[in-house]
Formats: structure tokens, sequence, C-alpha cells
């Protein structure tokens, strides 16, 4: 494996600009915590806490999920079909899992990343939960699957149109349907079950129950793990199709 | 050190690259000289392991592209027709990002950077982002970033494509150093004097076709060495005369203002194919 040197590459990419970095990995957190949280949710309260203290372990997820998802695939889809910088390393000694492997961690590490500072502004205004360092393991796992699959749907998608239907038609729903801004116990059947087929609805589970101090049910920990493995497995056989 | 055994590359039924066969020696300057379409960016595409040929191989050092590709990608330096260099980082950082993708020494990579970079006159820029670079300085970063880790054979695909003279003549420079040193180099071009000048031997191709292979001088030698045309009537056709003396006197009996000229790579291209080769 050598892997390294494309996540080095994207490090150093993230070094020089970390104020554009900053910004992005904050900006649609902190519009989700403002508009829903403060703006909506005032006054509201749910099972015990309030609306802000339901919402925040969703939030966590969900942009653990966008800033591993989006900027990964957004940078190898235009490193494949417009900048072709991808073939510098397709000609190298470079094997297709370590390509798939140094993408997918440096995805990890920027949906990390948000996901942290989400956490701080959402404590320093007064969120009430229960840290434990299972909180940091289970948004790491949430951000490398979807780093993962960042990598496997760049490389299946042959234009930029492919890669913004991706967005609209699976990121999106996702992300309003998986559990984030509501529980999926207020849902009927079968529209329960079916939401629990998305993998963040998972990440939001897990970290609603680590927040609130419960056991996390183990079986999500499962299916998750199984989809970061699943989305990794993808992104490997990607690239070695082009490779 | 590059031997193509049937090189074949179909695009569902347009035959890009059909049946190649030729071989580079050590130390060799090899040129593809071909018009737009020919197939030579197909025929580098495959060697360098980014493409795969649809029938047929090749072998790079001795390494086969279908079943070793590995050891090809460590074996060779790729100069592509397109710049894709990271524009956002400095000179240094594209070297160095590429010394650590062939798992160049620590130690050993700094001291490579500033000599490649020195070589290609760009050294007094290594910490400007890429992005400040021109197109010619680019093409040069490009030659830098192929010969980083120090391979035996190196692809150059059209590396003059848009330069103005001057940058091309730099670029030559540079190849013509690189001959010197010892490397095998295969270029592809479509401008003539590139070919004749840079090149040992030549392949002439079209049309996913070799037409004819062989060292410049002796390509221009076969049909004659002279060309004589008539001023201004295009309705006569050219001669081709192995000496300048023929010529004059062929010249005379044409009864037409005549030129006597060398020939060039041009005119055999258009001899074998009745084209010109950048029609
Ligand atoms: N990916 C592809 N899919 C379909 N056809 C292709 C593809 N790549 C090249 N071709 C076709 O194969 C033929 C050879 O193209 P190639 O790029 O090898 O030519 P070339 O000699 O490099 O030309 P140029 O001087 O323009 O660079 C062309 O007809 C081209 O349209
Ligand atoms: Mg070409």
């Amino acid at each position: 494996m050598n892997f390294y040197p494309i996540f080095w590459k994207d490090m150093l990419l993230i070094r020089k600009k970390p104020w554009k970095f900053l910004a992005s990995s904050m900006v649609t957190p902190i519009l989700y915590l403002v508009t829903f949280g403060w703006g909506l949710g005032r006054g509201m309260s749910m099972a015990g806490g309030t609306y802000l203290d339901f919402i925040l372990p969703g939030l966590l997820a969900l942009s653990a999920m966008n800033n591993s998802f989006g900027p990964v695939s957004t940078s190898v889809n235009v490193s494949k079909l417009y900048t072709k910088t991808i073939e510098e390393v397709l000609v190298s000694p470079v094997g297709p899992w370590s390509i798939a492997l140094g993408r997918a961690l440096s995805g990890m590490v920027r949906g990390l990343f948000s996901a942290f500072l989400l956490l701080i502004v959402g404590l320093a205004s007064g969120v009430n939960m229960t840290l434990s360092p299972y909180i940091l393991l289970v948004l790491g796992l949430t951000a490398f699957c979807f780093a993962s699959a960042g990598v496997a749907a760049a490389m299946i998608a042959k234009s930029h149109e492919d890669m913004s239907n991706f967005n609209s038609f699976v990121i999106i729903p996702m992300s309003f349907l998986a559990g984030t801004f509501f529980s999926p116990d207020k849902l009927p059947e079968p529209f329960r079950s079916a939401i629990l087929v998305y993998p963040l609805t998972h990440a939001s589970m897990l970290l609603r129950a680590l927040a609130g101090g419960r056991e996390p049910d183990a079986l999500s920990v499962i299916i998750l793990a199984a989809y970061a493995v699943f989305f990794f497995y993808l992104a490997g056989r990607m690239v070695r199709r082009i490779a | 050190m590059i031997k193509t055994i049937n090189l074949t590359k179909n695009f569902g039924p347009l035959a890009a690259v059909k049946a190649v066969n030729f071989s580079v020696e050590k130390g060799e300057v090899f040129g593809l000289l071909g018009p737009n379409g020919a197939g030579k960016t197909t025929t580098i595409r495959m060697l360098t392991t980014l493409t795969l040929p649809s029938s047929g191989t090749a072998l790079i050092a001795g390494r086969d592209i279908l079943t070793d590709p590995l050891s090809v990608k460590k074996s060779i330096g790729v100069i592509p027709q397109m710049l894709n260099l990271d524009i956002d980082l400095t000179l240094a950082e594209n070297l160095e990002y590429h010394g650590r993708l062939h798992r160049m020494d620590r130690a050993d990579r700094p001291g490579r950077i500033e000599e490649l970079l020195r070589f290609v006159g760009l050294w007094e820029k290594r910490d400007l982002p890429v992005e400040h670079l021109s197109g010619g300085m680019r093409r040069r970063l490009l030659i830098a970033r192929g010969l980083m880790h120090r391979p035996a054979v190196v692809f150059m695909d059209e590396p003059t494509v848009g330069l103005d003279p001057q940058a091309r003549r730099l670029i030559w420079g540079l190849i013509d150093d690189l001959k010197r040193s010892g490397i095998t180099i295969l270029l592809t071009t479509h401008y003539i004097e590139e070919a004749d000048e840079l090149c040992d031997r030549v392949a002439i191709m079209r049309q996913g076709k070799i037409m004819t292979i062989g060292a410049p001088e002796d390509l221009k030698a076969v049909s004659g060495r002279y060309v004589l045309e008539c001023l201004g009537r295009h309705d006569v056709p050219r001669q081709f005369l192995h000496s300048r003396d023929e010529a004059l006197d062929a010249g005379k009996a044409m009864g037409c203002d005549v030129v006597v000229r060398d020939v060039t790579l041009e005119d055999v291209f258009i001899e074998l194919t009745g084209e010109r080769i950048d029609a």
C-alpha cells in the first residue's frame, strides 16, 4: 500500500486554504443549527430535552456525511474528467486500493473536522449532551463510509451531471429523511422501515443514543460498518476498473 | 526498450490503432509523426497502461504491459499531451508529490527537485503556484515532473503543441540534452520539423497504421534528396531527384520558373499518402 502520497496532497491543499476550508465546512451545519435549532425549534421540546438537544447529534452525522462525500466526490470527479490529474497517479506504481484509501481517508478527515467544529459550536450554545469517545468513533466511521461512497460515485459518474443527479436523488433526500430532524419512531410503517435502509439513519440513531447517555444499538453499528466496508470495496473496484 | 506486438485499439467500430509493430532501442529518440487523429495518443496511452489494447501487446524494458503493468509503471515517465499539473500547488510541491507517488527516498527528493527545476530553467519560480506559470513554463514543468523518478523510458505526447517558436526551441534543447544523457524517448508530434530535428528514427502514422519507419535522412533519401517545383503552377507535379545538378537540369526542361529545395519529411508524407500532414 502506498496511499500516503494521495492523502498527503489533499491535506496540503487544505493547509493552503485554511479559511476556505473552515468556511465551507461550517456553512451548512450552522445554517441548520440556526434554522432548525434556534429558529424553528425554540421552545419546542422532545423527549425530555430541547429540540436543539435532539437535533445536534443528527446534525453531527449530517455534517460528517456532507463534508466527506461532497468534497471527495467533487475532487475525484474533476481530477478524472477535467484536470486529468488522476492520470499522473494511474501511470505511477500506486495501486487502485491505495488511491481509494488515500482519498477516503482525506474525506474522513474533512468530515470529522466539520462535525467536530459543529460540536464545539453546539456545546458553546448550551446544548445538553453526554460526551463519550464513542461519539468520535461513530463520526469517524460515518465520515469514512461517505467518503468511500464519494470516491465510488465519482468513479462511476461519466459527467458532472451524473454527479449532481446523484446528489439530488440520493444525498439530499437522505439528508432530510434519515432521522436528522425527527425521530424515525414518529413515522408510520412502511416509511419507518424504509428509512432504516439509509446508512445516515443509523449514524444519527447511534449518535443520538450516545449523546443521551443511552446504550447504542449494536445492529446499527453493524449496518453502518457494513455500509462502510461495502462502499470502500466499491470505491476500490471502480478505481481498478479504470486503472 | 519498447517493442509493440500487433498493438491494436478499437473504439467501437473505429479502429484507432491497427496492429502496430515497432521497436525502440535503448538511448534512442523515436518519433511517431502523423496528422490529428492518426492514433498517436492512443498508442502512447496503451504503452503507458492508461488504456487497455483491444488486441496485441507491448514490452517496455522487457515487461509486458498486459501481464506486468506495475513493473512497467515503475520504469516509465509520462509527459502527457494535456497539462495535468496541480495548479494550486507550487512547482516544487508538484515534483515532491510525484516523488512520493514513486516512493523516492525522502533524502533524495529535494536534490532531485533542484536539479530538475534548474534543468528546465524554473528554479527561481519553485515556490510559486503553478497557476502563475505561462503555457511554455508549464510544459517544461511537466517534463521535469515526468523525469523526477529517473525513468528509463520517457513518453512525450506532443511536447511542444501550442507553443511559440521560442518556447519550442527551449524544449527541443531540453530533449537534446536528455538524448545525450542516454535516456530512451518516444515522442509524438505532428510537426515535421520537430520529428526531423529531434528523432533518431521516425514512424509515420496515418489512420491507425504505420506507413513507414526509418531515420529521417533515410526516409528522405528514398524518394530523392531534392525537390523540384514549378513556381505558381500547382498542376505540374513536383519531381524528386538525387542531386542538385540533376534537379537543375530537369528544371531547365520544364519551361517555367523553378525552385530546387531540400526534401522534407512532409514531402515523404505526401508521397506516401497523397495528403498534407497538417491539413
Ligand atoms: N476515448 C475515445 N473514445 C472514442 N474514440 C476515441 C477515443 N480516444 C481517441 N479516439 C479516436 O481515436 C482516433 C485516434 O485518436 P488519437 O487521440 O490517438 O489521435 P492523435 O494521433 O493523438 O491525434 P492528435 O494529433 O489530435 O493528438 C481518433 O479518431 C479519435 O477520435
Ligand atoms: Mg494526440
